[in-house]
């Protein structure tokens, strides 16, 4: 085929009908308190990780929520699992267990 | 002539004023244009943040009015005039009516959804209001799309004809949040596997037991909330909905199909009254709604002395703030009955 010169950009939606919610069920059966955040961002701003990387744990748990597991996949073997995110979060979430739970999903899925 | 007042509208806020001022031993007069009084509330199923029905709260009010204040129903108050202290009222068929003071409850209208296209509503089939949704509730109709169908996804819109300037309204309806919360937990408990999506850019639970109703519905209802305006909506050829946004909180666009739509309409100025109220030149806020004379020590008082304004003439209120409004007015009216005028 001619080559145009043409690439097929990568979709950056997050697309309901496409993204794998395989992961995101496991981590809210498992640890259902996830679904209590209000995307304060004081767990990322508490996160050591955080401020020297890439790394942004409220980004990697929503995202998967949102079936797109990309940045978790990529990043989370980064989490020094300090607890500091579960001690600041203002809605009691389980943090360590919600980490753990990506880990663990990550394996398998 | 005894002590005597005219209270133009039966809502929440007229009710409450009426038959304050009635146990006060003011002779009142109470015109509401329906055959029903309640207003907007007479159309609401059960209260957030309680879910306490509606007609509690409105027969309540009721008892309080019914034969102790002279009641006209069935016709609007179409003509106000204020003259040597007295106010006179004029029905549609014509009927006067005088008193020493008046009391303007006529409350607010809904916004017209159709006003924002890029969401369907009165074009696609499965685009609703959260009034609409309010009357199945109290009609008991089953939560279904258009063709029957058991919807499995169902989106709910905020901010829907508030906080836009595109519709000229940048001001918040302030109740809406709320609504979209109590209607979405009824939802998921009407529809225990359809997954709830609420797309908001705050959500803003400023009064007592809302925060508590917004964690319940993340705990006990799994109701998912994205934090995102909605841009379109637009239609598959099987009637479900395409609804796009961005999700904000990772900073992407998305899309999602749902089968029901619910839009949370906001509160705009009551335009039946527009050249009434005029005609009085009472004093409107850049957002159209009527303004005190005061917003702290005289929140009911307007230019003409013995003019008050109560609930959401001025404004969004719940309807605990109304009733709470309009008994403050109550008081106002009666000791400027009782002031050497
Ligand atoms: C979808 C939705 C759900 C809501 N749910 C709740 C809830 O669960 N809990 C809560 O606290 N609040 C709720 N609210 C808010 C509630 O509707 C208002 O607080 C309440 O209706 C305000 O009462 P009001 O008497 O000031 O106005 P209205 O309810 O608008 O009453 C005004 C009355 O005046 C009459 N009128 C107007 N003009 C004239 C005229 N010229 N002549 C004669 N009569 C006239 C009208 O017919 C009407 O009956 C909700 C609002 C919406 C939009
Ligand atoms: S546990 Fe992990 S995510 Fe949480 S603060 Fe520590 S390093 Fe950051
Ligand atoms: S601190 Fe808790 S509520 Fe806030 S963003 Fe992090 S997980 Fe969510
Ligand atoms: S109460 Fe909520 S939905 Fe209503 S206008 Fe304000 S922010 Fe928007």
């Amino acid at each position: 085929m001619k080559d145009f010169g043409y690439q097929a950009h990568r979709d950056n939606t997050i697309d309901f009908e496409k993204n794998d919610f395989r992961i995101a069920r496991f981590l809210l059966e498992r640890e259902p308190s996830l679904n209590l955040c209000i995307g304060c961002g004081s767990c990322t701003g508490t996160c050591s990780t955080g401020h020297f990387t890439e790394f942004n744990i409220r980004k990697i748990h929503t995202l998967i929520k949102r079936g797109d597991t990309e940045m978790a996949r990529k990043q989370i073997r980064q989490c020094m699992f300090c607890g500091k995110c579960q001690l600041i979060c203002p809605r009691g979430i389980n943090l360590r267990n919600v980490i753990l739970g990506i880990n663990r999903a990550l394996e398998k899925i | 002539m005894n002590k005597s007042t005219i209270v133009v509208g039966g809502g929440i806020a007229g009710m409450t004023a009426a038959g304050e001022l009635s146990r006060l031993g003011v002779e009142v007069t109470l015109v509401e244009q329906e055959q029903i009084s309640g207003g907007h509330a007479a159309c609401w199923d059960r209260l957030f943040p309680t879910r306490r029905p509606a007609e509690e709260v409105i027969s309540f009010l009721r008892e309080q009015t019914d034969s102790k204040v002279n009641t006209f129903s069935g016709r609007p108050v179409t003509e106000i005039l204020h003259h040597e202290s007295m106010f006179t009222a004029t029905l549609s068929d014509g009927t006067i009516l005088r008193g020493e003071s008046l009391v303007l409850a006529t409350g607010y209208d809904l916004f017209d959804a159709s006003r924002k296209e890029e969401y369907g509503y009165g074009i696609y089939d499965n685009v609703i209001t959260s009034a609409e949704l309010e009357g199945w509730f109290k009609n008991h109709q089953p939560v279904r799309t258009k063709n029957g169908r058991i919807p499995s996804r169902v989106a709910f819109i905020h901010c829907v004809g508030s906080r836009d300037e595109k519709v000229g309204n940048l001001y918040c309806s302030k109740v809406c949040c709320i609504t979209g919360v109590k209607q979405a937990i009824e939802v998921k408990e009407a529809l225990p596997a359809c997954d709830v999506y609420s797309f908001y850019m705050d959500l803003r639970m400023f009064d007592r037991n809302f925060e508590e109703l917004y964690f319940e519905a993340q705990k006990n209802y799994g109701i998912n909330f994205i934090r995102g305006r909605l841009s379109e909506c637009s239609e598959n050829e099987d009637h479900t909905l395409v609804v796009k946004t961005e999700d904000t909180l990772t900073g992407k666009p998305m899309k999602m199909i749902v089968d029901l739509v619910v839009l949370l309409v906001g509160f705009v100025p009551r335009s039946q009254n527009t050249q009434m109220l005029l005609k009085l030149k009472l004093i409107t806020g850049n957002d159209g709604f009527l303004q005190p004379e005061d917003e702290h020590n005289g929140d009911n008082l307007t230019r003409i002395p013995g003019l008050f304004i109560t609930g959401a003439v001025k404004g969004p209120v719940t309807i605990a703030n109304a009733v709470a409004d309009a008994r403050a007015t109550a008081l106002q009216v009666y000791s400027f009955l009782h002031s050497n005028r």
